[in-house]
């Protein structure tokens, strides 16, 4: 028989993981009956809670708070110490003394998205009415609704105005949903690496990933939790799907071209003799120690059905008209999965807006995860972005 | 076509004229207070940061990253971008003056470009350097090659200015597509404008570069 080495179990037990879900190592605020979360499909959501970690002080004026929203895998923990997997903050690049988001000028806050699996209230979390775990009984969510909960606790930290809202990727669709929603509290807006709607190819790998998932016999039709297991080899292949998707050809031959994984020769198997996929095999099956499988399908749809003109009557120009904030767009060269042409037309919609808008495409071979990365130049227009913003704003005495 | 009267440069006190390049502060001085402006090709922003001391809400674009870093990091709203591609994207009437500053001559359809210009703008302001200038005519007519100048060093093969114009052509041009001249200005080597009153055939002869206010329906 050809030799098969299949995506190893994760190291850490299904326990661990359910401990940050219910009681996460994170500021949370909890939101009662009184104040339900009123979700598109017509759901209200109550109780629930969002789990957020917050750098920096509030000044006195409460005018230099940022809210960062991160991504579709990402979480609260921009910039400490991951509790589960013990990795440095996700986005520490950005994040930091003498970073262009830095603690000692800005009250920096990141709030697990509602629908996550790392504090705030999503399908893995317990479900009061039931006693159990919410599983496929969780309403869909969408960008919309993720944004309203992050409204909520912003009311609940008593700022009015947020000097900047910044993301990437599906936290970037966050930023501008902020800027649609709520244009009079976003001061400068930071929207890197998205767009204002998913496409059609995105929504097609989105449901390669749910069909992986849903493949996997230990799914149980989402009830994997009351089983006490986890459909661990969807949840892997689904991830590793997507990974390709947030690189690019260039970078994956600059990193691994057709080299070997600790051998010289083919082994004639299927086991993982290409480094490629050794490390596509990592990545799978890393992420399903950290990540919940229902909230990565609850997440995932999140994104389909986000499109900002459709709320406006199909013109993207209406949900920006007579908007005060400061755009900054960015985009990356190699992205394929939010291509620039995705940024454009935001930047087109905006300009028609009237909006005060910049736009820069950085040039890089990264593809969709150089706003992960560290990348020069990307930092460089962040910088002077949020910089000129924090003039404007009046925050001086700005070094960075 | 009627010659257009030389305008003395005014509306700037001369402590801020100094750090300004000379036909930015005339470009400034042709745009009304309190308007809405675009600098196509609007390099390190030094003119829309004119602009903005004077009131004035502008835009940019500009085609290189750097460039944009650098307006961005003034606080200026820059889009990177190209006039040849990205014009056609902003609507109709969004501003009251479109610039485009040195800029013409490097785009592939500078007609295209200035009929965008006067579509998404009220009025125009074109400035390019002038071929029909005398050292230019003297380095071809005598020196046998293509023009070079301390302001455009380039070579004939590596240059990005691909459409150079005397302002004579650029002035046929305008009445071609139906472009009114509201004013039109040369400016010497040092981008002084010649203060006199001058025939066409000597600002062609003498004007180093042309700066052209334009408005819609003009023309034969």
């Amino acid at each position: 028989m050809v030799g098969v080495k299949a995506i190893p179990s994760p190291a850490i037990s299904a326990d661990d993981r359910s401990h940050e879900v219910d009681h996460p190592s994170s500021e949370v605020a909890h939101f009662g009956a009184d104040q339900p979360l009123r979700l598109d499909c017509g759901v209200d959501l109550t109780p629930f809670q969002i789990a957020y970690q917050t750098y920096g002080e509030l000044n006195a004026a409460r005018s230099n708070a940022v809210l960062i929203c991160h991504a579709l895998t990402g979480d609260q923990h921009v910039a400490n110490v991951h509790p589960v997997t013990g990795k440095s903050g996700w986005w520490e690049t950005l994040v930091g003394p003498g970073r262009p988001l830095d603690p000692q000028h800005y009250f920096i806050i990141c709030a697990n998205v509602i629908g996550g699996c790392m504090g705030s209230t999503g399908p893995a979390s317990i479900n009061p009415a039931t006693g159990k775990v919410w599983g496929l009984d969780f309403p869909v969510i969408t960008i919309p609704d993720m944004v309203r909960a992050q409204a909520m606790l912003i009311d609940r930290l008593g700022i009015d105005t947020l000097f900047a809202v910044v993301g990437g990727s599906m936290g970037g669709m966050q930023v501008l949903q902020w800027t649609a929603a709520y244009p009079k509290r976003v001061f400068s807006a930071l929207a890197i690496a998205c767009a204002t709607r998913h496409s059609a190819q995105n929504i097609a790998f989105h449901e390669l990933g749910r069909q992986a998932v849903m493949a996997d016999p230990d799914w149980h039709n989402g009830g994997y939790a009351d089983q006490g297991i986890h459909p661990h080899r969807g949840l892997a292949v689904a991830r590793m799907a997507a990974h390709i998707t947030y690189l690019s050809d260039a970078a994956l031959h600059r990193k691994f071209g057709r080299r070997m994984q600790d051998r010289e020769l083919p082994t004639f198997s299927f086991d993982a003799d290409f480094q490629v996929e050794s490390y596509l095999r990592y990545q799978g099956s890393s992420f399903v120690e950290r990540f919940d499988a229902n909230s990565y399908l609850y997440l995932t749809r999140a994104m389909d059905y986000f499109d900002i003109a459709a709320d406006h009557g199909g013109v993207l120009a209406k949900a920006f008209a007579g908007i005060q904030t400061r755009f900054c767009v960015v985009s990356f060269t190699s992205d394929w999965l939010f291509p620039t042409s995705e940024s454009r037309a935001l930047v087109h919609a905006l300009n028609a807006s009237s909006a005060r808008v910049s736009f820069a495409e950085i040039e890089t071979d990264r593809g969709h995860d150089a706003f992960l990365l560290d990348v020069p130049e990307f930092f460089d227009i962040s910088r002077a972005f949020l910089h000129s913003a924090g003039k404007a704003r009046g925050l001086t005495g700005k070094d960075g | 076509m009627s010659v257009q009267e030389v305008l003395p440069l005014g509306g700037l006190a001369t402590e801020q004229t100094g750090h300004f390049r000379a036909d930015h502060l005339l470009v400034a001085e042709m745009v009304k207070p309190g308007s809405r402006v675009l600098d196509v090709g609007c390099g390190d922003g030094d003119l829309l940061q004119l602009l903005e001391t004077r009131g004035i809400d502008g835009r940019g674009i500009e085609l290189s990253r750097e460039g944009v870093n650098r307006c961005v990091a003034k606080g200026l709203a820059v889009v990177q971008g190209d006039a040849d591609t990205d014009l056609v994207n902003y609507p109709d009437d969004a501003f009251d003056y479109v610039i485009l500053s040195q800029t013409l001559q490097a785009t592939r359809q500078p007609k295209v470009v200035l009929e965008n210009l006067l579509r998404i703008g009220h009025r125009a302001i074109v400035s390019f350097p002038n071929f029909g200038f005398w050292k230019m005519r003297l380095q071809l007519l005598i020196g046998g090659h293509m023009p070079r100048t301390e302001n455009l060093p380039a070579t004939w093969y590596d240059t990005a200015n691909i459409h150079f114009c005397t302002i004579k052509d650029f002035v046929e041009l305008c009445d071609a597509i139906h472009v009114k001249m509201e004013r039109a200005e040369a400016l010497d080597l040092y981008g002084r404008p010649l203060r006199l009153r001058l025939p066409w055939w000597v600002w062609n002869m003498f004007g180093e570069q042309g700066v052209f206010l334009l408005s819609r329906g003009g023309g034969k």
